[in-house]
C-alpha cells in the first residue's frame, strides 16, 4: 500500500486528440433531428454556442463524444452530429468514464441537469471530479425538474412551490460549485445561458484543461421555472450589481463603475463583498484560477446566493493535477514494457503436473 | 497435536507460540501417511513458500516429517487408504479455481478478439477476487476500474463498449439488482457486455460466503420492459474459462449483453484443470463497422439497420469518420436509428430484439445415457454439475440405470431440449433455489419437471443426491 507518483507530463485537455485543418463550421455539427425543447427554452442558446464552439476546437468531429444521463438537457446529443450516447438517468459520467479511460483519442463532453447530476446521479458526479478523468462536464441548471413536469430540484430555493410541495420545499439546495469544489474539481466555472461571449469562453478553457472540467450553466426554463435567473440574465445595471464575474489576475471588482470588491472576511477564512470606498483598492483579492488550495475557489462559491444577491460567474479554479485516466493507460504501458504478456505462460503458472503419455 | 508439534520442534529454538503454529503441517503429515500420499511436493512447497525464511521452512517441513513419522512408527490408526489416480485424459493440468479461470477466460477473450479488455467493478464477495486477479494482467491490455458503485462498475463498462472495448463488470446478488436498470440499457443499446454474477446466498445481503443458484429468474427477467439476453452458466471451477470465451464470443457477434451465472461454490472451489492449448482457442471477430450502410442510397450511417442472419446492429466506434450517431435508452426506429415512439415500430423493435437472441445458435444439450433405456434424466445447470455426476455413477454401480444432462446455455436454451425432455419418464432438476430453472421449463416446454431443491447455502452431496435418485427410480417424488 505505497503512493506512487507516475511523473507524467502535463498535458492539454484535447492533447491525443486528432485534428484536422480542414475548416469546420456550426451547421457540420449540426445533425439532422429536429430539435425539440419548449419554445424560449435557454438549451436553445447553449446549443447554439456549442455548435459555434466546437468548430474552434478544429477537432476531427468523428472523435467527439457527448454522453448525457436523463432529462430535457440530456437529449443535447441527438442534436449534435458527433457520436453521442443519450444514456441512463444520472449515470452519464460513469459511461463517460469508461470511454475517457480506454480512448485518449476522444474529446469527451457530459450534458447534464441540476436532477441528473445532483441528484440521482451526485455519487458518480463527485467521485468523477475526485479521480480528475479527462472530461468536460455541462451541468444545465434551471433549478427545476422540467421533463417530469415541475417538481423541485435540489438546486430549488427552500419554500419552493412546486406539483410536489405544495406547501414548499423544504430541501436546503446544494450550491454546485461548493459541491464540485468540495470534490476538489481541478476545473470549477459557472456562466450563464443568455451569455453567449462568457459560454463559449469558459467552455474553450474547460476542453483546454486536462482533467475534470465542470462547468455549471445558469439555464431558463420559461414553463416550470420561468424568469428564475431573470435579475441577472437580462443584463442591464441590475446584473452589474449582482454578477462577481472573475478574470484570472484581477482584482475581482463588480458593480455598475465597479464600486465593489470581493475582500478578505474579518474572521479569517472566507471572503465577502464590500464597497471599495470603504476598504480601499489594496483589500480587493485577485483572483488566482491556478491556486492551489481548493478553499480559495470554495470561498468564492459561498459568495453566490441561492437568492442572486451576487452570482460569481467565470472559471473558479484550472489546477494541473494527474488524471485517472492517464494514470491508468501509463500503467498499461508500464507492464507492457516487461513483455510478460504471453497468454499460454498465463494459463501454465507456476505449478503444473503431466497425466499419461509419460 | 500441537504438544507434539512442539515437541517435534523443540531443538529449532523457535519460541513456544511459533512451535505450536506449525501443527497444520504435523497434522498434514500424519494426513499424508494415512493417505500413502507423496510427500516430496508439500516439501518443496514449503521451502518455497517459506524461502526468505529458512528457519521457517526448516520447522514446518520439520513438523510435516514428524507427524507422517507420528503415523507410521504409533500404531494409534488401524486402517490407512490409499485412493487410485482420478482418470483424467492425458495433458497437462494444474489447480484452478473458478474466479481465477473467469479472469483467465477474460484475459483469454481479450486476446482472441483482439479487443482492450475493460473491467468496471466494485468489490463484493464472492466476486472481488475476478478484480484482483484481472488488476494484475495489464501487460495484455486489461484494464481495472474499481468504480464507486456497482452502476459505476457497469456504466463504465457500457461507456468503454461504447468505445470498442470489451466492457466486462462483475458482481454478486445484491450487485446484480443494482445493474438492472444499466443492463437494460445495454438491451436497448445493442452494445457487447459481459455482465458476471457469482451468485451466493439471498435475498438482500443474504449469505456473502455461500452458495446458491437463486438469481437465475433475476437473470433472465430482471428488467423492466421485454429485455432479453443470453444468459449462460459454467459448471465446473475449470468451465469457467470456457464460459467466459463463449459469453464474450455472444456478446461481441450479437452485440448483446451476456450475463454468466458463476456461484461461490466454484469461485472459490478448486480442481485440476487440463490447461488449454492457445492456439486451440476460438477466434472472436469484433466486426466493426467500418462503412455507412443506409438502404436508400442515403450514404447514410444507419446503427440499427440489423444483420439478416445474425440481427446484430453493426457496432462503429468512434473516431470512424462518417459513421458518427446518436444512440440511446430511447425506443430507435428500426434501421435508422433515430428516436422513434411509433407504436408499430414499438412492436417491431421488441420483437426483432427477443428473436434476435432466441434465434442465437446453442450447441444441442448431450445426454449421457450409458445404457440408454433410463426412465429417469437428472438435468442440472451450473455448479450441480459435480455432486449430480457423482451421485449419478453411484447408482450406476448399484447396477440402475439414470441419464444425466447439463445446461450451459440457459437462454437460449439447446433446440434438442424438448425432445430431450419428453423422451424420459422422469425428468429431474436439482437446483439450489426454490425451482426456478424447472419453473422456466414447465412453462417452456409443458414437461412435468420435478424440483429437487436446497438452499442451505451448501453445495449438494453425492450421498444426499443418490438417495434423492433412488426415491426418483421408485417413484417416490414428490
Amino acid at each position: 500500500m505505497t503512493a506512487l507518483d507516475l511523473g507524467l507530463p502535463s498535458l492539454g485537455g484535447l492533447d491525443g486528440v486528432p485534428t484536422t485543418d480542414e475548416k469546420q463550421t456550426a451547421k457540420e455539427y449540426t445533425s439532422d433531428q429536429e430539435v425539440r425543447w419548449c419554445p424560449g427554452c435557454g438549451d436553445y442558446a447553449v446549443l447554439a454556442a456549442v455548435r459555434g464552439f466546437l468548430p474552434q476546437l478544429g477537432l476531427r468531429r468523428e472523435n467527439v463524444v457527448f454522453v448525457s444521463g436523463i432529462g430535457c438537457s440530456s437529449r443535447f446529443p441527438y442534436y449534435l452530429n458527433t457520436y453521442g450516447m443519450h444514456s441512463i438517468h444520472g449515470r452519464a459520467p460513469t459511461i463517460a468514464t469508461g470511454l475517457a479511460v480506454t480512448r485518449p483519442d476522444l474529446s469527451v463532453f457530459v450534458v447534464t441537469g441540476d436532477g441528473d447530476a445532483l441528484s440521482i446521479g451526485g455519487n458518480h458526479l463527485i467521485h468523477a471530479v475526485r479521480r480528475n478523468i479527462n472530461m468536460t462536464i455541462l451541468l444545465f441548471n434551471n433549478r427545476i425538474y422540467g421533463l417530469t413536469k415541475g417538481q423541485y430540484s435540489p438546486t430549488s430555493e427552500v419554500g419552493k412551490i412546486t406539483k410536489s410541495t405544495p406547501m414548499g420545499s423544504l430541501d436546503h439546495p446544494f450550491n454546485p460549485l461548493s459541491v464540485v469544489l468540495g470534490a476538489e474539481a481541478t476545473f470549477a466555472a459557472r456562466t450563464i445561458d443568455a451569455n453567449r461571449a462568457q459560454l463559449t469562453e469558459v467552455l474553450t478553457a474547460a476542453a483546454a484543461h486536462r482533467g475534470t472540467s465542470f462547468v455549471e450553466i445558469y439555464q431558463d426554463c420559461p414553463i416550470f421555472n420561468d424568469g428564475a435567473f431573470d435579475v441577472i440574465r437580462r443584463g442591464g445595471d441590475e446584473a452589474k450589481q449582482r454578477i462577481i464575474p472573475l478574470k484570472h489576475g484581477e482584482p475581482i471588482r463588480f458593480g455598475l463603475d465597479g464600486e465593489f470588491g470581493v475582500i478578505r472576511s474579518e474572521d479569517g477564512y472566507g471572503l465577502r463583498v464590500a464597497p471599495i470606498a470603504e476598504v480601499g483598492e489594496d483589500a480587493v483579492v485577485v483572483h488566482d484560477e491556478h491556486r492551489d488550495d481548493p478553499s480559495f475557489a470554495f470561498a468564492l462559491s459561498r459568495l453566490s446566493d441561492q437568492d442572486l444577491t451576487h452570482t460569481v460567474t467565470g472559471v473558479f479554479r484550472n489546477v494541473d493535477r494527474m488524471t485517472y485516466d492517464d494514470g491508468a493507460r501509463q500503467q498499461l504501458k508500464d507492464a507492457r514494457s516487461t513483455g510478460q504478456a504471453d497468454l499460454g505462460t498465463l494459463l501454465r503458472g507456476k505449478d503444473t503436473w503431466t497425466v499419461g503419455a509419460e | 497435536m500441537a504438544t507434539l508439534a512442539r515437541g517435534a520442534l523443540a531443538e529449532t529454538g523457535l519460541s513456544k507460540k511459533d512451535a505450536e503454529r506449525a501443527k497444520n503441517m504435523f497434522a498434514l503429515g500424519l494426513l499424508c501417511w494415512m493417505y500413502h500420499r507423496p510427500t516430496e511436493s508439500t516439501e518443496r512447497f514449503l521451502r518455497e513458500k517459506f524461502a526468505r525464511r529458512p528457519d521457517l521452512a526448516e520447522a514446518n517441513v520439520l513438523a510435516f516429517r514428524a507427524g507422517w513419522n507420528y503415523g507410521e512408527t504409533t500404531e494409534s490408526f488401524a486402517v490407512t487408504y490409499e485412493v487410485a489416480p482420478a482418470p483424467l485424459d492425458t495433458g497437462t493440468y494444474r489447480q484452478i479455481t473458478g474466479n481465477t479461470a473467469l479472469a483467465y477466460g477474460i484475459v483469454a477473450a481479450g486476446q482472441q478478439s483482439g479487443l482492450p479488455v475493460f473491467l468496471g467493478s466494485y468489490p463484493i464477495t464472492p466476486a472481488s477476487d475476478i478484480l484482483h486477479e484481472l488488476s494484475k494482467h495489464k501487460a495484455f491490455g486489461v484494464t481495472t476500474f474499481q468504480a464507486e458503485d456497482e452502476i459505476s462498475g457497469i456504466g463504465s463498462a457500457i461507456g468503454a463498449a461504447f468505445g470498442g472495448a470489451l466492457g466486462v463488470t462483475t458482481t454478486s446478488g445484491p450487485g446484480i439488482s443494482l445493474k438492472s436498470e444499466a443492463t437494460g440499457l445495454a438491451v436497448a443499446l445493442e452494445l457487447p457486455l459481459l455482465v458476471i454474477d457469482v451468485q451466493r446466498g439471498g435475498p438482500s445481503t443474504g449469505l456473502p460466503t455461500k452458495t446458491e443458484q437463486s438469481d437465475l429468474l433475476q437473470a433472465m427477467f430482471g428488467r423492466n420492459g421485454e429485455s432479453p439476453l443470453p444468459v449462460i452458466a459454467p459448471r465446473s471451477p475449470g468451465d469457467c474459462f470456457d464460459a467466459a470465451i463463449e459469453a464474450t464470443r455472444l456478446a461481441v457477434t450479437y452485440r448483446t449483453p451476456v450475463i454468466l451465472l458463476s456461484d461461490g461454490s466454484l469461485a472459490n472451489g478448486s480442481e485440476p484443470w487440463k490447461v488449454p492449448d492457445v492456439a486451440d482457442l476460438p477466434a472472436i471477430n469484433p466486426g466493426f463497422a467500418t462503412e455507412a450502410n443506409a438502404t436508400d442510397g442515403s450514404g447514410e450511417f444507419w446503427p440499427y439497420q440489423r444483420d439478416d442472419e445474425t440481427l446484430a446492429r453493426p457496432w462503429a466506434v468512434p473516431g470512424t469518420a462518417g459513421l458518427e450517431h446518436r444512440i440511446g435508452g430511447l425506443e430507435k426506429a428500426d434501421g435508422k436509428g433515430s428516436i422513434s415512439y411509433d407504436p408499430d415500430n414499438h412492436d417491431r423493435m421488441v420483437r426483432l430484439r427477443q428473436a434476435k437472441i432466441d434465434n442465437i445458435p446453442v450447441p444441442d444439450v448431450l445426454v449421457d445415457d450409458p445404457d440408454g433405456n433410463s426412465e429417469l434424466l437428472v438435468l442440472g445447470w451450473g455448479s450441480t454439475y459435480g455432486p449430480i455426476g457423482a451421485a449419478a455413477r453411484r447408482v450406476r454401480a448399484m447396477g440402475l440405470s439414470v441419464a444425466q444432462a447439463h445446461l450451459r446455455h440457459l437462454n437460449p436454451l439447446p433446440a434438442n431440449l424438448g425432445d430431450v425432455l419428453r423422451a424420459y419418464k422422469t425428468v429431474l432438476l436439482p437446483e439450489m433455489n426454490l425451482g426456478q430453472l424447472a419453473l422456466l421449463l414447465r412453462g417452456r416446454y409443458l414437461v412435468d419437471v420435478k424440483s429437487y431443491t436446497k438452499v442451505s447455502g451448501l453445495p449438494f452431496k453425492a450421498e444426499e443426491l443418490q438417495n434423492v435418485f433412488l426415491d426418483a427410480l421408485k417413484g417416490d417424488l414428490l
